[in-house]
């Protein structure tokens, strides 16, 4: 996604509506990312719309999630996904995050699903990950194992076209 | 949705790419994209004004008008515009909305042409921005007393009528609630009027003192031991009313309890009972001097005027609500009477025959100077005392003076704020409810979606739902991220019948496991179709059509079925059709491996009702349930008031 839409570290409102952010030029994100110029376009005139200062906070990404999935809870993973784009990233992810994050997905379905969500299922889902991405088997996944463990899974590889266009 | 969800959308469906590791199922495909997904220009033409805008402006609210296919109907072929007949000037602030996510109201128009042209391009008036909400209220408020009062005036020659078949009781309790109903209850209204003053004012001549004719020596008595029989018999005919109404309105009232505990009703209680005190008490000496203090509580008979009066009514809830106020008065002037007194008595202490005997007794000297009263009963009479006591004086005009006008200004201003603040809670829960109401409809639109078989191959269009094949490209992603979201978790959405009946199920023990999975999502050749979930939830379809259907049915009301679910119309349809006894799946997602469990598809997958029912496992209620699926099918999909299960 291009970078202009999330801020880098502002957490101040007050002085989030006093700064302004303009995007790179469109060129250079039409060369960056895969998207056309016209959906360039229509990106950034909704994003614009939504946020005239130019930067979005975690709070409205909170909101944003939290009206994408109603049933449930999406604070936490909305939390997550805002921090993802931070660059300070370890490199790895350990069970526990994995963890973490699993639950806030499964936090996002709500309470009525069916069949009945029980205590451990997100544990056992991540049982399951790590048992298929952890090649060495010491309790924390690495970038490469995670590339490794991707590319030889047939299932992932095909769901990864469906993201082929979002618009 | 609210307007930035549209936009977002995109980002989030991108952001779904991180499901995918986690997914242990193949994700559905993506909805089939339009080929030109680029943003086009609509013209909106209402009454020769032609307005231009983005048809993603107008997504952003897909239940309204202009948001949803509804706009279809006002398209014009030839000129490829929309043309509405409608108010140019009213249609910018609707176009507006659309813009900012703003609804303004202009201030220069009816308050009413307003509102139709709300209810006509679908937007709900809670939707009025907080900027403009307070002034569209009042006018609206203020027009609807206008209109009322017009109603009313018409109405008054007739007399409202009762309901047919209102029972004695409840004719009763309004006649006594507005005695403008009928005459007898004006006339009541006016004798127990007419008797409360006489009461109080009996009360008053009896004690004053009256000269009693030819009796040596001249002794004054009061009126009340002059004539005591007369004023017995008219204390005695007065109780007699007020013990007839009270009884009466304890009969009449619909909730006795609450009735028992209300204000009114305890003056009443207080007014009559030193009457029956005082026969019940037998003429002791002792006993009867306590019971002439009693006689005190009559006068309390004087605040059955406040049933009388409107305004007594509101002194005494002001005065409640100002208790805060005067508790600050009263503290003040008590740390300055204590300050003041001590002052005075030490000052006075050294005189003979001083009347400050005591702090306590300088506090009705010092209260008597800061209220500028002056009796003149206690002196000082040293240099001191004078001069502390001009001092006294002096800060009693400030310290009096001060508060006074703060609370008087408080009375007005908390007043009217209490009574704002009050009407605006109600009203702002009442609002966030319907607007969360209208807006259920398109959160439950991905629940009714899947009912209706729209996750099911799309291959065989035109065998699809109309319902399934109009939805807006924005829902269509939307439900393909939600579907997403399942694969990966793999648990279902699911509402809140379905979801405690399956709750119930658990609880009972073990289910048989039947793995019916007889379409599923082939995501290419050779697909691996895991057991886990199997989606073939043609009977979970038919519970959510019976839950839906019969929901929808009875659901045309709004408020009071946000606070729970009605759950009386649901089971028994639901026992009705559901004949299978065993309905239920067992979804252990413990043996969650990518099992190339072959389910046998002989049949293309079944996207009409009757072929449906061929392929649905077990036969019980099928053909019930078919007509069920032609009813639900009926109901419009995106109507957003009749889908009430709040799965939120």
């Amino acid at each position: 996604m291009p970078s202009p839409l999330v801020p880098d570290k502002i957490e101040d409102e007050l002085e989030m509506t006093m700064v302004c952010h303009r995007p790179e030029g469109l060129e250079q994100l039409e060369a960056q990312t895969n998207f056309t110029k016209r959906e360039l376009q229509v990106l950034y005139r909704g994003f614009k719309n939504e946020c005239p200062s130019g930067v979005v906070n975690e709070e409205t990404f909170k909101q944003i999630y939290a009206q994408f999935f109603p049933h449930g809870d999406a604070s936490m993973y909305a939390h997550y996904l805002f921090h993802a784009f931070d660059t300070t990233q370890t490199g790895s992810v350990k069970f526990e995050e994995m963890m973490d994050i699993v639950k806030a997905i499964y936090d996002m379905m709500g309470k009525y699903t069916y069949p009945v969500l029980k205590e451990d299922t997100p544990r056992q889902h991540v049982d399951v990950f790590f048992q298929k991405m952890d090649k060495n088997k010491d309790g924390i996944v690495t970038l490469d194992e995670f590339l490794e463990s991707c590319q030889e899974d047939d299932n992932i590889m095909r769901s990864l076209q469906l993201f082929q266009n979002v618009m | 949705m609210a307007a930035g969800v549209a936009t977002w959308l995109p980002f989030a469906r991108a952001a779904a790419v991180g499901w995918l590791p986690l997914a242990q199922q193949p994700l559905p495909p993506a909805p089939g994209v339009k080929a030109s997904r680029g943003d086009e220009v609509l013209v909106v033409n209402v009454s020769g004004r032609r307005f231009e805008t983005w048809k993603n402006t107008l997504d952003r609210y897909p239940d309204t008008l202009l948001g949803s296919s509804e706009k279809e109907f006002f398209y014009d072929a030839d000129s490829g515009e929309y043309f509405f007949d409608r108010d140019p000037d009213m249609f910018r602030h609707v176009l507006n909305f659309y813009r900012t996510g703003r609804l303004h109201c202009p201030r220069q128009e009816c308050i009413q042409a307003f509102d139709e042209e709300l209810a006509f391009y679908g937007l709900v008036p809670e939707l009025v921005g907080d900027c403009c909400l307070e002034e569209y209220r009042d006018r609206k408020k203020e027009n609807a007393e206008r209109l009322a009062e017009d109603e009313e005036a018409e109405q008054a020659g007739d007399g409202p009528s009762l309901p047919a078949g209102s029972s004695l009781r409840q004719r009763l309790w309004r006649a006594f609630e507005n005695p403008h109903t009928s005459t007898a209850a004006l006339v009541f209204y006016y004798v127990t009027g007419f008797f409360i003053a006489v009461s109080v004012i009996a009360n008053v001549v009896e004690t004053i003192p009256c000269r009693g004719p030819a009796r040596r020596p001249p002794r004054e008595q009061p009126c009340g031991e002059r004539f005591p029989l007369a004023f017995f018999c008219m204390d005695t005919a007065c109780v007699l009313i007020f013990t007839g109404e009270y009884l009466l309105r304890l009969f009449a009232a619909p909730s006795r309890c609450r009735f028992l505990r209300s204000v009114m009703s305890l003056i009443d209680v207080v007014a009559i009972l030193p009457y029956y005190i005082g026969l019940l008490v037998p003429k002791n000496e002792d006993v009867s001097g306590a019971f002439v203090t009693l006689r005190v509580f009559r006068v309390f008979r004087i605040f059955k005027f406040s049933r009388h009066s409107q305004g007594l009514r509101i002194l005494g809830y002001t005065l409640k609500s100002c208790a805060s106020e005067l508790g600050f008065l009263l503290f003040s002037l008590t740390m300055a009477i204590i300050i003041f007194a001590t002052v005075m008595f030490y000052a006075e202490k050294g005189t003979n025959k001083t009347n400050f005997t005591s702090i306590p007794a300088a506090f009705w000297y010092t209260i008597v100077t800061m209220t500028t009263l002056g009796y003149g009963d206690m002196v000082p009479s040293t240099i001191a005392g004078k001069i502390f006591g001009s001092i006294c004086s002096l800060s009693g005009v400030l310290v009096i003076a001060l508060p006074v006008p703060v609370i008087v200004s408080n009375f007005s201003r908390i007043y009217h704020q209490n009574q704002r603040a009050d009407k605006r809670r109600a009203q702002q829960k009442v609002r966030l409810a319907r607007i969360r109401l209208a807006k259920s409809g398109t959160t439950n639109a991905f629940l009714q979606y899947k009912q209706n078989g729209g996750l099911e191959d799309s291959s065989s269009g035109e065998e699809q739902a109309l319902c399934v094949r109009n939805r807006s490209a924005f829902e269509q992603q939307h439900h393909h991220l939600l579907h997403c979201l399942e694969k990966t978790t793999c648990h279902e959405f699911t509402d809140e019948l379905t979801f405690s009946e399956a709750l119930g199920a658990v609880s009972l023990g073990g289910r048989t496991s039947r793995s019916t999975s007889v379409s599923s999502q082939p995501v290419g050749p050779g697909s691996l179709l895991s057991s886990c979930c199997p989606r073939r939830a043609k009977r979970r379809a038919i519970r959510l059509a019976n839950s839906t259907a019969s929901v929808s049915r009875g659901s045309m009301q709004e408020l009071d079925t946000l606070a729970g679910l009605r759950r009386s119309p649901a089971p028994q349809s639901r026992s009705s059709l559901n004949a299978k006894p065993h309905d239920s799946l067992d979804l252990n997602c413990d043996s969650r491996d990518f099992v190339a469990a072959i389910i046998s598809i002989p049949t293309p997958p079944a996207n009409t009702p009757d072929e449906s029912q061929t392929s649905s496992p077990g036969g019980g209620g099928s053909g019930a349930s078919s007509t069920l699926r032609n009813s639900s099918l009926g109901t419009p999909c995106l109507l957003p008031e009749t889908v009430k299960i709040s799965s939120l």
